[in-house]
């Protein structure tokens, strides 16, 4: 075989097994979307479930988990930005930081159930929050936590030092060179981020499950110490606790739910791609 | 190795060492004054310490975390490593220029004027101002005074490493700290710095690592020859350049090795 030979083959190669990653990711989002599109309207968006969740819309469910996303937001925002600051600009290396990291690490690794049992002693129980979206979006906000921090570091760390040297040199004090020279140019990474979290988060019915999520609850919150409906757990409800459910609506409220992460995830790849683009280094 | 008896020194270092976390020494035992008013040129073969020892001058040094450093150096007779001294205020008065020209991301005008913000200059004629007459005196006011708002980063080198210059200048400082400025520059372009370092003098004390032994010959008025770290020889430009007392300072300067 002579070397274009080998080329060739192995981009054919390469190629298919790409092309077996997407196909079934391809696969399940037409066969959703062929499935579930059917029942999609406006009734089915903006109206409450009926006669036991077997008629009508989904509304509180979509809802609360946009509720819920901007409750994750808040909570893991402030955190995560402030962690990444201090891991990437103040702490250096040394035995706390490498403490600190490797539990963010392991952080990462936590099944969401634990996160949801968690969330319910802490939250709950403890801080006695009850079952609100309070408990919910504090428990989310954790778990999307090591990702969002993970990100925001490699973003600040991503700014060239000289930036910092330069800004430093000219007198700045070491906060106001990260307040102007280094956060501006990883806001966007950090953003990017922290949407790819909230898009893990939107999608999540474990931590929810005992913090937040309503089984049937046709009204909607009314502050945030409410309980309230959540996609996933609703799609979870009338998919194996609901006997006689129209297969149609379980479909319909999986797209639904498949749009929101989808459209989350579009939303951070969009906005990093534009990122790099404006970029002047 | 002492200067004129009647000029007090800008800048005086005793004793100086440096070492690096990874136990380099990049500066030992270095003694030497500088005078208000005058370039004085570092020189010396790669990895002689020229770089450290300018970084010290204005704790930029700090930024190397563990790394060791004695002795001392005061500047207009305070010790710059006391307590009670502010960086930032140290490093306003001492203002540093890279060897690479390194604009921030902005525009021209918002890099000559980042320096001021920070320091907490609000007034917008202020800042004006000092811009206008820093282009000048770093000689690229003509060359830019139409394009302030443009970025900083569509500028040639030359007028990137003047730009910098220029964001020093516009600090109005006392000392000027310029690692090989002229490094990427052509020979047009160098002619235009060292011109316009010789007559900032005046205002300025101008200490500078030169790009070459010719350069420095060129521009100083008082030179210290470095290598390995030490201090081997300082004196008039003159004198270091014409008349060298050590062997080794002589070997570098006719260009024997280095
Ligand atoms: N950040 C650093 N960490 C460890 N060692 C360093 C660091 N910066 C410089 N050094 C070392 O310190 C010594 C002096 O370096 P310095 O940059 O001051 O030399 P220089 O005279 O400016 O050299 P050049 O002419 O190449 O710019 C060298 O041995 C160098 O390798
Ligand atoms: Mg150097």
């Amino acid at each position: 075989m002579t070397r274009q030979q080998t080329n060739r083959l192995a981009k054919i190669a390469i190629s298919l097994v790409a092309a077996l990653v997407v196909l079934p990711t391809v696969f399940v989002i037409l066969y959703v979307v062929y499935n579930g599109i059917g029942v999609i309207s406006w009734e089915f968006l903006f109206t409450a479930p009926r006669s036991g969740m077997r008629e009508g819309g989904i509304w509180p469910a979509l809802l609360g988990t946009v509720f819920l996303t901007f409750g994750t937001a808040i909570a893991a925002f402030p955190l995560a930005i402030a962690t990444a600051i201090y891991l990437a600009e103040y702490a250096g290396d040394n035995r706390l930081t490498r403490w600190v990291r490797l539990a963010i690490v392991n952080l990462a690794g936590i099944p969401s159930i634990v996160y949801g049992l968690f969330g319910l002693g802490a939250f709950v129980l403890f801080l006695n929050l009850g079952t609100s979206i309070v408990a919910g979006s504090l428990t989310l906000g954790l778990m999307t936590l090591p990702v969002v921090i993970s990100t925001a570091e490699e973003a600040l760390l991503a700014v060239p030092q000289e930036f910092r040297t330069v800004s430093l040199s000219l007198g700045a004090t070491r906060w106001q060179t990260i307040r102007h020279q280094v956060l501006p140019h990883a806001l966007p990474g950090i953003i990017t981020g922290i949407i790819l979290g909230l898009g893990r988060a939107a999608g999540e019915t474990a931590p929810i499950l005992f913090t937040v999520a309503a089984f049937y609850l046709p009204e909607l919150p009314r502050s945030i110490f409410d309980q309230t409906m959540a996609l996933p757990y609703h799609l979870y409800v009338i998919s194996t606790q609901v006997p006689g459910m129209p297969l149609s609506l379980q479909y319909g409220t999986a797209l639904v739910l498949l749009l929101v992460v989808l459209s989350l995830t579009l939303v951070a790849t969009v906005l990093r791609t534009r990122m790099r683009r404006r970029r002047q280094w | 190795m002492h200067m004129d008896p009647n000029v007090s020194p800008i800048i005086a270092i005793e004793h100086l060492s440096f070492t690096f976390p990874d136990n380099t020494v990049a500066l030992k035992d270095v003694t030497v004054d500088i005078a208000p008013n005058q370039v004085f040129v570092v020189f010396g073969p790669s990895r002689s310490g020229k770089s450290t020892l300018l970084r010290v001058l204005n704790r930029l040094s700090d930024l190397s975390e563990g790394a060791q450093r004695q002795g001392r150096v005061f500047f207009n007779g305070r010790d710059i490593f006391s307590p009670a001294v502010d960086v930032t205020e140290l490093r306003r008065r001492l203002s540093m220029v890279f060897a690479i020209p390194t604009p921030l991301p902005g525009s021209i005008f918002d890099n000559l004027a980042y320096g001021l913000r920070m320091a907490g200059i609000r007034d917008a004629q202020t800042i004006e101002r000092r811009i206008t007459r820093a282009l000048e005196q770093a000689a690229l006011w003509d060359e830019v005074k139409d394009r302030l708002q443009s970025s900083a980063f569509a500028l040639s080198g030359g007028q990137k490493q003047r730009l910098c210059l220029a964001r020093s200048l516009a600090m109005e400082p006392d000392v000027i700290l310029l690692d090989n400025p002229t490094s990427g520059l052509d020979p047009l372009s160098t002619a235009t710095v060292e011109d316009s370092l010789i007559e900032l003098k005046s205002r300025y004390t101008i200490i500078m690592v030169p790009h070459s032994v010719q350069q420095a010959a060129r521009v100083a008025d008082r030179a210290a020859f470095l290598m390995g770290g030490e201090l081997i020889e300082a004196g008039t430009g003159r004198q270091m350049f014409a008349n060298p007392k050590d062997r080794r300072t002589e070997d570098y300067v006719v260009g024997r090795f280095g």
